[in-house]
Formats: C-alpha cells, sequence, structure tokens
C-alpha cells in the first residue's frame, strides 16, 4: 500500500495519513464501565476487511478506509457522510 | 582417536543421533493441548512435565516449529522495565535464561552485552532515571550514565552535539543480552519430548467449543480432538483464534519489521537502543547488526517488508553509527505483533473455563519466553493463577487497571 485514494485529495501518498483504528460505536455517556472499557481497549481486530477512521494530517480531514488486513488491499474510501447514510440505507451502522 | 574416526569415515551408513525423538500419531484425548508451538507454547509444555509431571500434553502448530514470531524477534533480553510488575517478571525470565543452556543441553549463545537506552531529551533522561530507580529498588542492575561513560562503553556511537539529537546520556543495564533464538525453541521443544509430550506439526485449528462437563474439544486439520484444558500461545494470530472460543481480546495485530546488515568484524559490543531515533541495533555472534526500528503504522496480518521502514530505520542508525554508511542490508523480514494498550502481555485465565491465554507480546515476547512458559505451565497445573503473572490478567482492562509499560518496551514513543 502506497497510495491512498483521499475522498477530499485524491490519491496521495501513504505516509501523509494516519489510521486511527477500528470504526466503532460510542458507547451512551451513563454505559456501565465495562461498556467503555470495551469501546475505548478491546478490538475485533480481523484478519479480512475491516472499516477504519484515517486521517490526512496535513488537511486534517477524517474519512473511512474499508481495507483488508489480511492482504494489504485497500478497498474502498468514504467520505463519512456518504458511509454513514449507505449505512442507514442497509439498516444501521456496522461497527461490530 | 583417529583410527575410529577413520572407521567411522568409511562406514557406509552413519548412525546419526536424532535431535527430537521421532513425531507420534495425533491422538484424540489430551489432558492440555497447547495451540502454538513457538517458544511459548515449547517451554509452556516443557514445564508442564519438568515441574508438573503432566506430560499427556499435546503441542499444535499450524506451521512448522518455532517458525513465527520466534523466529523473527531481534532476540534482545532485559529486564530493566518501568512497572515494579513488568520489571519483576521480567527478572525472572532473565534469571531462568542464565542455566537454560545447560538445563537444556544446546548452545544457546547467550551473551551478556550491556544494553545502552539512549536519551536525547531531558524527558527521556527523566524516564532513564525513574526506570533506574525502579530497577535498583527491585534489585536489578541498571543505572543512569553520562556521555563521559558512554564514551568507554560505546566509543563507536557518534556523541557528537552538533546534530539533531545529540546524545545525553543512557539507561544503562549490564545485564542486558542476546542469544539464539531458535536454540531456545528447540532446546525446549527436545526438552518436552524427551518427557513424552508430543509436537504436531502442520495441524491447524480451526473450531473451537466448551463441552458440558469439564473439558474442551478442537476441530483440527487433521480431526477432532478432546482436551481437558488449553492453552492458547499464538501471538501474531491472538485475536483470531480466540475468536473462535468466543474471547475478545485488547489487542491490535502491526507488523513489526527488522533487518540484518552483511557480516562485519565484530566492533559493536552492547546493545544500542534510541527511543526518540526509533531503533535498535545489536552485532550477532556472525557479524551481522540486527537492527529494528518501531512497528509499522496500521494494523495488518501480512508480514512483508517495505522500503519505507528500511529507508526510515537507516537514516536513524546513520545519526548513532556515520561509519556504516557503506554497510549493505543482507536481508529483511516482518513479524506480526499483538500490540496492547498499555504495552504489557495478556496472561491466564479467560472468561471460558479451562481455556487459558499467553498473549499480547507486542514487541517484548522473546525475552519472556521461559518465565511466561513456567507461569502458564503453573496455572495449568494448578488452576491457581501465580502472583508473577497476576498483573496481566485479561480482566485488569475491564477494571482499568492498566500496566503501563510504553516509556520502556517500545522505541515507538
Amino acid at each position: 500500500m502506497k497510495i491512498i485514494d483521499c475522498p477530499l485529495n485524491g490519491p496521495r501518498n501513504a505516509q501523509e495519513f494516519v489510521c486511527a483504528g477500528e470504526l466503532k460505536r460510542e458507547p451512551p455517556q451513563d454505559a456501565a464501565i465495562g461498556a467503555w472499557a470495551d469501546y475505548v481497549f478491546f478490538e475485533n481486530n480481523p484478519k479480512g476487511v475491516v472499516h477504519e477512521w484515517w486521517c490526512h494530517v496535513a488537511s486534517s480531514y477524517w474519512f473511512i478506509v474499508t481495507r483488508d488486513t489480511g492482504t494489504e488491499e485497500i478497498v474502498a474510501t468514504h467520505a463519512p457522510a456518504e458511509f454513514f447514510a449507505g449505512q442507514r440505507r442497509m439498516g444501521g451502522v456496522d461497527d461490530e | 582417536m583417529p583410527l575410529g574416526l577413520l572407521k567411522f569415515g568409511l562406514r557406509r551408513k552413519y548412525k546419526g543421533d536424532r535431535y527430537f525423538p521421532a513425531a507420534k500419531p495425533l491422538r484424540s484425548t489430551y489432558d492440555v493441548v497447547i495451540i502454538g508451538a513457538g517458544g511459548h507454547g515449547l517451554a509452556c509444555a516443557y514445564y508442564l512435565a519438568r515441574d508438573w509431571g503432566i506430560s499427556n500434553v499435546a503441542v499444535l502448530e499450524k506451521g512448522w516449529l518455532a517458525s513465527g514470531n520466534t523466529a523473527r524477534n531481534t532476540a534482545i533480553i532485559r529486564s530493566n522495565y518501568l512497572t515494579p510488575e513488568g520489571a519483576l517478571f521480567y527478572e525472572e525470565s532473565m534469571r531462568l535464561y542464565r542455566s537454560l543452556a545447560g538445563e537444556l543441553g544446546i548452545n544457546l549463545m547467550y551473551s551478556e552485552r550491556g544494553h545502552l537506552t539512549l536519551a536525547h531529551t531531558d524527558a527521556a533522561i527523566r524516564t532513564s532515571r525513574w526506570r533506574a530507580e525502579v530497577n535498583r529498588h527491585l534489585g536489578i542492575d541498571s543505572e543512569l550514565v553520562g556521555r563521559d561513560d558512554l564514551a568507554l562503553l560505546c566509543p563507536e556511537l557518534d556523541l557528537a552535539e552538533d546534530v539533531r539529537y545529540p546524545v545525553l546520556g543512557a539507561l544503562y543495564h549490564p545485564p542486558g543480552a542476546i542469544a539464539r533464538h531458535d536454540a531456545v525453541a528447540w532446546g525446549y521443544a527436545r526438552g518436552a519430548m524427551q518427557a513424552g509430550i508430543e509436537i504436531h506439526q502442520q495441524t491447524e485449528v480451526t473450531a473451537i467449543r466448551s463441552r458440558s462437563g469439564d473439558s474442551m474439544e478442537l476441530d483440527t486439520s487433521r480431526g477432532t480432538l478432546t482436551a481437558g484444558l488449553v492453552v492458547q500461545a499464538v501471538a501474531g494470530m491472538s485475536s483470531e483464534v480466540a475468536r473462535m472460543a468466543g474471547i475478545k481480546l485488547p489487542i491490535r495485530s502491526v507488523p513489526l519489521q527488522a533487518c540484518v546488515s552483511e557480516a562485519l568484524k565484530p566492533f559493536l559490543n552492547p546493545i544500542v537502543v534510541s527511543g526518540s531515533l526509533h531503533c535498535y541495533v545489536s552485532q550477532s555472534a556472525r557479524g551481522e547488526l540486527v537492527m529494528g526500528g518501531t512497528t509499522d503504522p496500521y494494523p495488518l496480518y501480512a508480514t512483508r517488508s517495505t522500503l519505507d521502514f528500511t529507508e526510515g530505520l537507516m537514516a536513524n542508525i546513520l545519526e548513532l553509527f556515520p561509519f556504516l554508511d557503506n554497510a549493505r542490508v543482507l536481508r529483511q523480514w516482518a513479524g506480526i505483533a499483538d500490540m496492547t494498550p498499555d504495552f504489557s502481555p495478556v496472561m491466564g485465565v479467560t472468561p471460558v473455563s479451562n481455556y487459558f491465554i499467553d498473549a499480547g507480546w507486542g514487541t517484548w515476547g522473546f525475552k519472556a519466553t521461559p518465565v511466561s512458559g513456567k507461569c502458564m505451565a503453573e496455572l495449568a497445573a494448578t488452576g491457581t493463577v501465580p502472583p508473577l503473572i497476576k498483573p496481566f490478567e485479561l480482566e485488569r482492562f475491564s477494571r482499568l487497571q492498566q500496566v503501563g509499560e510504553r516509556g520502556a518496551a517500545s522505541v515507538g514513543h
């Protein structure tokens, strides 16, 4: 993986980006400590396709990458609004 | 005896000794099944037999003996960690390592070189002093040294002040050592097999089930078997294997790359680490410089090598040893590291009864091979978590009681 197709900036060198980890749904403020521990520390960490938050550092632009951790292939990149609209159409955010 | 040698040479058949006893057929029931024949799993098997007389044990390995991270680490052994929990645990491992070659009857080439963690900033000096004080309080040989001492301990190091990160001092850990990592696994494997324990290579676990009663059932690529209890020791694939047992882990799988130079005449005695420059280097017995850096910037299960890594690492190595600019890289590789949020392992019991885990070995697993094997064996044999590994249990995250070793376990901070 050398080039990432940023939804805002187009294809850019991978070194311009940081990976911020798996897409997860934040628990409600009053959730039990176990739910917060699960959100903060625990990962699905699959060998396979995963949705992740990435940031293009120079432009501080956050977006979603669909990536295969087994093959290092980037399957798709999405602007967040588009991604979540698509998820809602398909019936809920796939965060687990 | 020249005549005996001549007769041996003229013989038509050579009767060589097998290093490992012949493999036995896979059975359908064992008291203990260990998943993963890397250093940790093999050490656990060995200590199950030695300390507890338990030898109805199978070690299952989907690849070859010690072909994963045991073969891919950079073989550094030290105990100068930051937390009392971590330092005491790794110190016990070093104590076991020192007598291991004689015990296992194999030359581990255990070589005490001294370990220098360079400090290039005031913050790093402060952390070094903190580590030295924690270490000495626990009886671990560790001290903060200045530039004058460094010039004597490692005269090859560039101590110039007109560079981006001048060296201000270092944490010096005289017992820091390197060893032959393959031999550690082979020695434990042979010791375990001599005690009657079976090691089954090319045997992949494909499903894990709890059975009513007191046992586990495993599907493997060679059939189904039953185990009284299971120990998982598959660092690099921990999340995927634990998922089969229904366990979620606080682990991200990230490649850690390393490389060696062509063989050079021996010139570098200590192991040199720089946190600010994200690199470390030692010289092996055959003269190669073994060099590594920080983990890759995103999770991945592919053990590929990248030019980005080599370029970035060499820029930093040359800051420390500018005269290496003509040395060539001989080979490069990657292992998959189980990165935990607090840079400490995940060991002990799990929510699944009769299923114990030895995971989260990030970039610090090889040095812990003896102690983790010994403690996991004790846990499997007695059902009681040994005090040395109690702080590392999976439950600690749900209680928000991490064992923060980021300042001492990695070069990527």
